[in-house]
């Protein structure tokens, strides 16, 4: 897996880009989508007059500190922007290294049987082309014709070619990439700027971007807080007249922006943008931000077995001689009979008498060796060497063989072949002409740390069903080895779409992982359905991610990225919310210190004047939302350790840290603000 | 201390034992299940079903039930406000009173309809007795029945799977007055007889003083009233002097029993909750977080009173307890009751939007009286009104889940409920309401005329007196924080369409909330689920509960109480 290499987080061209950007966000018609951020940008342009009138009326005294709480108020907003720049730079960053791949290719029409160039921009669904080596494929299509080798580095960043044929389930290609060897035809399935690649240009760079859910509900409470602050200071102004202390507009404003969440306000839609870019990142292109989101609530995962739990194939593992038979003898002939046998089964028994016995594979093309294919009927290969008969096979069919030659069955060879059958493997018995040698053990073999893996889902509280065509007692027996929760054995694809629905109706929701045309309804009914890119165009179209690297265990880290999403949201509504306490403390014993003089004993930070004090808390405000920017790119940590531990820890540091770091953040711009005689 | 611990320890530890197998039966008279009671209530139901046309089998979406809600509580409202008016030419009236003037009666019709009993009257110098039975009595029962009513339907929402229904309002309001407050009341009623309240409708008294002069004692049926005014978190006394008056409260033994009541129903129903819920941490988790803020609450004020004020001790007045007087602050106690029971009492009664009081909170020192302050702000959710005080806890439940629920990677979900953006806008509809309807009013009254005009004390305690009746309306509690003069068309007026705001514009909200829940299915718990059932969330409640409040109400209260209790240290008082 060829990881997208993520670039330094303040890389200079997206830092410039960035700032250029964040200039133009301040167009109130772009603020106007994030409700928290445009109540920001009112007020500063209210402080803004309020300045320019004192100014004009000849006012001054108070000049230079609302001077600073405007420009403050105007920092606060272009820090936000910055932030969402940012978070959309990276995204254009990549999307510009996609976009160079899709210059102005000419492209073989086939048109009645006649080859003619045409732009590749004028292709139309259903058109046929046909590339050769060395041309890049025009658009996103179906080889309906042909197998060639395709270098998909543009959109997978892996150079590794990979095999692209008519039929099956690698018939898929995509524009962009490029053909290295033969050729083939292919049908165009998308108009131009359809395609998969403008599709991901256009996700990477935010600008297909919609509201998902959850982000809708939190920025409903963010309103919802934003309205009870603004009550609270629109009454502050009679409760404070009653008290004989008439409030100014500065002061107000400077109180509501430190109390509206602004630090996850102005940090929410970065936090999307940058989740979507870390799924980019591992090479999974999801068609929606709610697919990423709906990844992080995923209850069940059902996984194939085949390529995803195990190894491709089954392998040799072990050779069991019935009792008056050497083992070598035994791995001898299992070699014998395998060398011809090109199925990976047959290689690895080869394999395994080489590694284990020291057998040579030999060289049979000069004796009168003749092979033997596996036929359905038969269910056994082998080879006859001059009079030697050795075939290696199901257990019923290899006995049959030896007792039609005048053999006996040991009696110890039942017991072998059901040890291995309950074991989840395959036992293939060998026998020499009439003699029965021994049993080859196969056994699916699970994937190295894919236990681990389990187990770490299994904390994250996801349950894993591994469906498999195997028959109960071997799937079971991987089951358990592998360490699923669940499995559904001599699985057909509608068994697939049956369980993700039973999943469903018990309020689950449901990710998958196929590549193949008869997973497509599955992929579809799926609450997160992924494809494998090298999987066929239905399959594609039908999911809501495709991973680039068609890689099956790719949806653990898909979930985990989900889940790091709304950990990040949570974290910092949680931290933005603590952090208002602090900010209390600053500003309101400075607000009435003429009122209420008494007030002073709650200014527990012995800020050094009412209006340092006022400051401070709009520069805290202002910089935290600076200094968030890392978290929200790259997200909180995510550990899979359980709902009840995470939360703890979560609540101790964003919920306790949140009330505690404002009160030191404040004392030490103070510090500065009285220092550098600003207020 | 000593004392306090004791004192505070028997009533939590009663409160406790009451609470659960209330809420079982609670739960179980819901769910229509078989009770002791049944062979008795069964054909009265029957019967008042029949006459009222009532088909108990037919359950309502959330806009029936608020419907239904809303046209039961309007109806009654106007008949109490007629009544009132009218009173002087029907039955029960030995005094001769006359009718109520326009505005006090719409007051008082809005504040009894919306279980806030705040009393802008003497009960004893305004009221006839059919208006106190016929018309407060009836309401103090059916406004604290239509409270358990919404509660319950409201747990439906939370519990139901894919349903479209959260209930029956007449079958659920018929259920709460005759399985649950008529027959505590019967009882309750004849104990405080036993204690010594008068129940008659005999003509007040003339009687001779011991220095010879004339006075004139109250009479009338008082037990009856006293019982469901604590029950039903009620709160509107048969005098004006509430549960400080011999008559209402009599005895150490009936202030506790009194106490008892008003947390009795509100306790119970988080254990209702968690047994309709299949899970009874999930009700012992609410039951916690309530009892966790109440006993710090009584903890700070029984600890404010008892220090006392500190200018006394420069006049040399002793304030320190001894064998012939309770110390602290006595100023608007009955010495029956000594600080603890008081400052236990007011705690309580502003815990849950009770409103009776048994001592003046006016007359609290200032971080005393924030305490009832305080508690009436957080939304009156510490047990909280009957029915009331568990959908306001569970709003903030939803709250919680959605604010800390995504820190563990999941879509927030209650009780396997997926908190989305229609559950968020109610709750936050709910939320927002609460305050509007308590500071822009009380920014209105601080610099109106009219407003001004009521306040006993100058500076920050006129402010303070000003903050609390609007806090008190809107969380219909009417505690009566005392000293303003609410008797005005001004305060009658802008209270009564508070009250009104603080109740139906918040169980609107709450309903449809339920009605949303109800619709969708239920994800089963899983090790990724947020835990609710366990001492993390009960914390995690507790401060979000707190940080809400605080952030909303600390500017006005460091106006009031806060400012107030600065300047007592500094000398100077109000």
């Amino acid at each position: 897996m060829a990881e997208r290499k993520a670039s330094a987080l303040w890389d200079n061209q997206i830092v410039k880009g960035a700032l250029v950007e964040s200039v133009r966000k301040f167009d109130p018609r772009i603020q106007a989508r994030n409700p928290v951020m445009f109540v920001v940008e009112v007020t500063a342009l209210a402080v803004t007059m309020i300045l320019v009138k004192n100014i004009l009326a000849g006012r001054t005294s108070l000049v230079g500190f609302e001077l600073q709480i405007a420009l403050w108020l105007w920092f606060t907003v272009g820090f936000a922007n910055f932030a969402e720049a940012m978070a959309e730079g990276r995204g254009k960053a990549q999307a510009d290294n996609l976009r160079k791949t899709r210059t102005q290719t000419q492209a073989r029409q086939i048109k009645q049987g006649q080859e003619i160039m045409v732009p590749a921009t004028s292709l139309r669904r259903d058109d046929v082309v046909m590339v050769k080596a060395g041309e890049v494929i025009p658009g996103d299509g179906e080889v309906i014709e042909g197998v060639a080798a395709v270098n998909e580095a543009a959109i997978t960043g892996e150079s590794a070619p990979v095999i692209r044929e008519s039929g099956g389930d690698r018939s898929a290609v995509t524009g962009g990439t490029t053909v290295i060897s033969d050729w083939i035809k292919v049908r165009i399935t998308a108009n131009p700027g359809e395609t998969f690649l403008d599709r991901m240009i256009g996700l990477v760079e935010g600008a297909q971007r919609q509201k998902t859910p959850n982000e809708i509900a939190l920025s409903i409470l963010l309103a919802g807080l934003t309205i009870i602050f603004m009550l609270v200071c629109v009454s502050l102004y009679p409760f404070a007249l009653y008290g004989g202390t008439t409030l100014t507009l500065p002061v107000l404003v400077a109180l509501l922006v430190c109390l509206i969440p602004t630090t996850i306000g102005g940090l929410l839609s970065a936090i999307g943008i940058a989740g979507m870019d870390r799924l980019v990142q591992h090479n999974v292109l999801a068609m929606s931000g709610r697919a990423v989101e709906a990844a992080g609530d995923v209850d069940t995962l059902l996984l194939d077995k085949t390529g995803t739990i195990t190894l491709g194939n089954r392998m040799a593992t072990a050779f069991l001689p019935v009792l008056d038979v050497r083992v070598e003898d035994l791995a001898d002939a299992a070699q014998l009979a395998s060398l011809a046998d090109e199925t990976p089964e047959g290689r690895s028994i080869v394999v395994l008498a080489k590694r284990e016995y020291n057998l040579r594979g030999r060289e049979l093309m000069d004796t009168d060796a003749r092979f033997i294919p596996f036929t359905a009927q038969t269910r056994m290969s082998g080879v006859d060497i001059g009079d030697r008969k050795i075939r290696k096979g199901a257990a019923d069919q290899a006995v049959k063989f030896a007792r039609e030659h005048g053999g006996a069955t040991p009696p110890e060879l039942a017991g072998i072949v059901e040890r291995i059958a309950k074991g989840g493997g395959t036992p293939l018995v060998v026998v020499d002409g009439a003699r029965v040698l021994g049993v080859i053990h196969l056994k699916d073999i699970i994937k190295e740390g894919i236990k681990e893996r389990f187990a770490r889902l299994r904390a994250m509280g996801l349950r894993t069903v591994m469906i498999t065509g195997d028959n109960p007692l071997t799937a079971a027996a991987i089951a358990y080895e592998a360490g699923v929760d669940d499995f559904r054995a001599e699985a057909t694809p509608e068994t697939k779409l049956a369980l993700i629905r039973e999943e469903q109706a018990q309020g689950k929701l449901v990710a998958m992982i196929g590549d193949g045309t008869n997973d497509a309804p599955a992929l579809a009914q799926a609450d997160v359905g992924i494809a494998m890119n090298a999987g066929t165009q239905a399959a594609r179209e039908a999911g809501n991610m495709v991973d680039l690297d068609s890689n099956p265990t790719k949806i653990m880290e898909v979930v985990e990225i989900g889940k790091q999403l709304l950990i990040t949201r949570g974290a910092l509504t949680t931290f933005s919310i603590a952090n208002d306490v602090a900010k209390y403390f600053a500003i309101i014993p400075a607000m009435f210190v003429i009122g209420y003089p008494e007030l002073q004993s709650l200014n527990v930070m012995h800020l050094a004047t009412p209006q340092s004090a006022i400051l401070s808390a709009v520069i805290f405000n202002a910089l935290i939302i600076i200094a968030l920017i890392p978290l929200a790119l790259r997200g909180v940590r995510y550990r899979p350790v359980g709902a009840a531990s995470m939360l703890t820890r979560n609540l101790l540091i964003y919920g306790l840290g949140g009330v505690i770091v404002p009160f030191i953040g404040i004392k030490a711009i103070d510090l500065i603000v009285a220092a550098l005689h600003l207020a | 201390m000593g004392n306090a611990i004791i004192q505070v320890g028997i009533f939590s530890a009663l409160v406790t034992a009451i609470s659960v197998p209330l809420g079982l039966y609670m739960a179980r008279v819901f769910a229509g299940e078989h009770t002791m009671l049944d062979p008795v209530l069964r054909p009265i139901e029957r019967l008042v079903y029949r006459l009222c046309g009532v088909h108990p089998e037919a359950e309502e979406t959330w806009v029936e039930y608020a419907v239904s809600m809303l046209l039961f509580s309007m109806v009654g409202m106007f008949v109490l406000y007629a009544m009132e008016r009218l009173q002087y030419y029907l039955p029960l009236n030995p005094q001769q009173f006359g009718a109520v003037a326009p505005d006090l009666a719409f007051n008082t019709a809005a504040s009894f309809t919306t279980n806030t009993n705040w009393q802008a009257y003497g009960g004893e110098s305004t009221m006839s007795y059919f208006t106190q039975m016929a018309g407060l009595a009836f309401h103090n029962f059916v406004s604290a029945a239509a409270g358990i009513a919404v509660a319950i339907a409201v747990i439906r929402g939370f519990v139901r799977r894919s349903a479209k229904t959260i209930g029956n309002f007449w079958v659920d309001l018929t259920r709460a007055i005759l399985w649950v407050l008529l027959p505590i009341s019967v009882v309750g009623a004849l104990v405080l007889v036993w204690q010594g309240v008068p129940q008659n409708f005999s003509p007040y008294a003339q009687v001779k003083t011991v220095e010879g002069a004339e006075q004139v004692i109250a009479q009338g049926p008082v037990a009856s009233q006293e019982v469901i005014k604590e029950l039903g978190t009620n709160g509107g006394g048969f005098f004006n002097a509430n549960s400080a008056h011999p008559y209402e409260n009599p005895t150490p033994l009936s202030n506790l029993l009194e106490m008892l009541a008003i947390f009795a129903i509100a306790a119970g129903l988080t254990h209702t909750f968690g047994q309709m819920a299949g899970d009874r941490r999930q009700g012992w988790a609410l039951f916690a977080t309530m009892g966790l803020l109440f006993l710090v609450g009584a903890a700070c004020a029984i600890k404010a009173e008892h220090r006392g004020n500190p200018q006394f001790a420069a006049m040399g007045i002793k304030q320190a307890a001894s064998a012939t007087q309770s110390g602290g602050n006595m100023e608007g106690k009955e010495v029956r009751f000594g600080i603890v029971n008081s400052a236990l009492w007011a705690t309580i009664t502003t815990d849950t939007s009770c409103g009776a009081v048994n001592s003046m909170h006016d007359s609290y020192t200032p971080l005393g009286g924030l305490i009832p302050l305080l508690n009436i702000q957080i939304g009156e959710i510490i047990f909280g009104g009957v029915g009331s005080g568990l959908y306001g806890m569970l709003v903030m439940a939803v709250l919680a889940v959605f604010i800390a629920g995504l820190m563990v990677g999941r879509t927030p979900e209650y009780l396997g409920k997926k908190i989305e953006g229609r559950e968020m806008k109610l709750a936050m509809l709910y939320i927002l309401i609460f305050p509007t309807v308590i500071l822009l009013p009380a920014g209105v009254a601080v610099v109106a005329k009219a407003g001004l005009a009521g306040i006993s004390n100058p500076g920050p305690h006129g402010f303070s007196q000003i903050l609390h009746a609007y806090s008190e309306a809107s969380a219909n509690n009417g505690s009566a924080f005392g000293g303003l003069n609410a008797n005005t068309p001004f305060y009658n007026v802008t209270l009564a369409i508070v009250m009104l705001f603080g109740r139906f514009m918040m169980k609107v909200p709450v309903l449809a909330l339920a009605g949303s829940l109800a619709a969708k299915r239920a994800v089963p718990p899983s090790a990724g689920t947020f835990p609710t059932g366990g001492a993390v969330f009960v914390l995690l409640l507790v401060g979000v509960i707190l940080i809400v409040a605080a952030l909303t109400f600390f500017p006005a209260d460091a106006l009031g109480p806060i400012v107030e209790h600065l300047a007592m240290m500094q000398g100077k008082l109000f």
